[in-house]
């Protein structure tokens, strides 16, 4: 979460025109895909558990053991076996978790919803206070705004995600009872909205039930704050530069020059170019969230894709725990290519 | 003051000399920053406390007084004591040894590679370059903390393998940089007067070429040591990285987090030191880049 790329894309090299620059991209999207299977595929092999002995137990014959390894294909060349996994993931077999003894893929649709929830709520928090701290601190260089907001900043690289949860837990939880504590609902809410969206703060208000959710919001803002405040460090830091490289320009000072108040010139004139690399910024930093919300899961027992990451980790689950690794990476390179190639479309300069 | 006025001579009568004057430059620049200072101190402190741990620590790290367990911060404990009666501080004061490990060893590993990786694609250029720049490109838009997580799952817990972890995950932004330092430079007259005398293209890279990339590649490590040290902390947080008893911060907050609401001291104690440490190489890393690479700064 504290390393997010840069987000100027690099030009697409050789052919120009929109429909290679199409091809390109659906090329680049498609090999970054497969740089993802290879290497969940690679770590599937260096785990040092033979897959064989999990099924035939340690007690079987050398010829059970062999018949069985040649029927798991584990005799084939490797990249027949890369193949063949490749061929399962596009029909969304993950392959079966040792631990929930289900299908990998039926557990991720399953627990994904949470995750996009609370991802969702963070980047908004994020955004809406993000961009205009940012535009604050640009506007008001050098002051102590500036400073209380470049601190602020600082801090989302600094701060340990999962300690700021503890922390958060105790004050607001503990001390105070602003909110409620861990998990996505009070426990004699759980299971009394039907699941429609999977989001339950959107079920909750479908179905009507008010209690409900107020206890899914009293759940979910202080983990969202949290990750909100992450891609809130990394929007305003973003926002600032681009606003003071925005504000340098010659038609800011003419602007002023010619006596447009300092909210014009600051919204108008230098807020809207700034628009279309805001929304790389947003759409990097919302696939950060996605990562970030393993560690905030794991300390607020929100049950979501992290949350289930961890906890496979802990049972030495492999297919569970490369499941939710392709499937994070895979909504994370979508998120990052959507941001990158929007940011062609829309910015007439970068194309 | 000769010393001064000998550093900072306009004609340098040898490079010894304009290379300590190049230094002494940079640190009056690094020096006028306050916040870089603030940062430097932090770093230098945690240098001191790593190296004379045993020294500082008022008690050991791994033995506890089991009937003090879970002792609030007092002036015998300053930071209180944990489940098994262990002084906090001291636990603090030991693991700082643990997160500099952790660092210097993914700093040595990732960046070097990176280096070397990116000089040789930006240098040679065409196929070898697009392969390169692919493969970097595809681990750059890769999570790289859940990747870490996988690589950690498979290769078993503790601090080796969450050191190779993070550097397989961090290399390829170095093999970034490099990359584009080498394409400045490798039109240059300098690197063709140099192929010309018969250098070969290893020795070109490894003399002339790579030296001129060092400077951004030591910004972008400093700026990256916050990021390390939240990864190892949160391997450790989650059981995957340094093993009990080892004081590493991580797994200290990880094994507070039972008595988080009674005994808040236990969990949060730690976290203050991941904080400062890490904020102290954001800032030094900033003020460095404002001084060592100018092209990148931040305006303000």
């Amino acid at each position: 979460m504290t390393d997010t790329p840069t987000p100027f894309p690099a030009k697409a090299p050789g052919f120009s025109g929109p429909w290679w620059q199409a091809v390109w991209f659906a090329i680049t999207v498609a090999l970054t895909f497969l740089g993802l299977l290879a290497i969940t595929f690679v770590i599937g092999r260096v785990v040092p558990i033979d897959p064989v002995l999990a099924v035939v137990g340690d007690r079987a014959s050398q010829a059970t053991y062999d018949a069985a390894r040649a029927a798991m294909g584990l005799d084939d060349p490797m990249i027949v076996q890369f193949a063949r996994y490749v061929w399962g993931v596009m029909q969304f077999d993950l392959g079966v978790s040792v631990s929930t003894n289900r299908p990998v893929a039926q557990d991720l649709a399953r627990v994904f919803p949470a995750t996009l929830e609370m991802a969702t709520l963070g980047i908004l928090i994020g955004v809406v206070v993000g961009v205009p701290m940012g535009v604050l601190a640009a506007a008001r260089q050098g002051t102590w705004i500036d400073q209380v907001i470049r601190v602020i900043g600082l801090a989302g690289y600094a701060v340990p995600a999962f300690w700021l949860g503890l922390v958060g837990l105790v004050v607001f939880y503990a001390k105070l009872r602003w909110v409620g504590g861990p998990g996505r609902i009070d426990i004699f809410l759980d299971g009394m909205v039907a699941p429609v969206t999977g989001l339950l703060l959107i079920d909750s208000l479908l179905a009507g039930d008010m209690d409900s959710f107020r206890s899914a919001f009293g759940h979910i803002i202080l983990p969202s704050t949290i990750l909100g405040f992450y891609s809130l460090a990394y929007i305003a830091r973003m926002t600032r530069s681009f606003m003071l490289e925005q504000l340098g320009q010659e038609f800011i000072v003419t602007a002023r020059v010619k006596g447009a108040p300092a909210r014009v010139v600051i919204w108008r004139h230098a807020f809207r170019p700034i628009r279309v690399q805001l929304i790389t910024v947003i759409g990097l930093s919302y696939a950060g969230l996605l990562e970030g919300s393993v560690m905030i899961e794991t300390v607020f027992s929100w049950p979501g894709i992290g949350n289930y990451l961890t906890g496979a980790l802990l049972n030495a689950d492999m297919n569970a725990v490369l499941g939710a690794t392709l499937v994070v990476g895979a909504v994370f390179i979508v998120i990052n290519k959507v941001s990158d190639a929007m940011y062609r479309v829309l910015d007439p300069r970068a194309r | 003051m000769a010393t001064v006025a000998w550093l900072l001579d306009e004609n340098p009568e040898t490079r010894m000399q304009a290379q300590l004057g190049q230094g002494y430059r940079l640190a009056r620049a690094l020096a006028r920053n306050p916040l870089a200072m603030v940062g430097l101190a932090i770093i230098v402190a945690l240098l001191v406390v790593a190296a004379f741990a045993p020294w500082l620590a008022p008690y050991s790290a791994v033995d506890g007084d089991l009937a003090n367990r879970l002792a609030p911060p007092s002036a015998v404990h300053w930071m209180g004591t944990d489940e098994l009666g262990r002084d906090i501080m001291s636990r603090i004061i030991f693991g700082a040894r643990i997160t500099l490990y952790i660092v210097l060893l993914v700093a040595v590993i990732a960046a070097p590679l990176g280096l070397v990786i990116g000089a040789v694609s930006g240098y040679f250029g065409g196929f070898v370059d697009r392969v390169i720049m692919g493969v970097t490109d595809i681990f750059l838009s890769l999570p790289r903390l859940i990747l870490a997580l996988a690589f950690v799952a498979a290769l078993g817990p503790g601090i080796e393998n969450a050191v190779i972890a993070i550097a397989i995950t961090s290399w390829p932004v170095y093999a970034r940089i490099a990359r584009a330092e080498t394409l400045t430079i490798r039109g240059s007259d300098y690197i063709a007067a140099a192929r010309m005398l018969g250098a070969s293209h290893a020795r070109v890279i490894g003399v002339h070429v790579l030296p001129l990339c060092m400077s951004s590649t030591i910004v972008r490590v400093t700026l990256d040591m916050a990021g390390i040290i939240l990864t190892a902390a949160g391997l450790g947080f989650l059981g995957l990285g340094a093993q009990p008893p080892l004081p590493e911060w991580g797994a200290m907050i990880s094994r507070g987090r039972t008595f988080i609401l009674d005994q808040w001291w236990v969990a949060t104690m730690p976290g203050f030191a991941i904080v400062v440490v890490s904020l102290g190489f954001c800032l030094f890393g900033d003020g460095l880049r404002d001084v060592l690479d100018p092209r990148q700064r931040v305006k303000g």
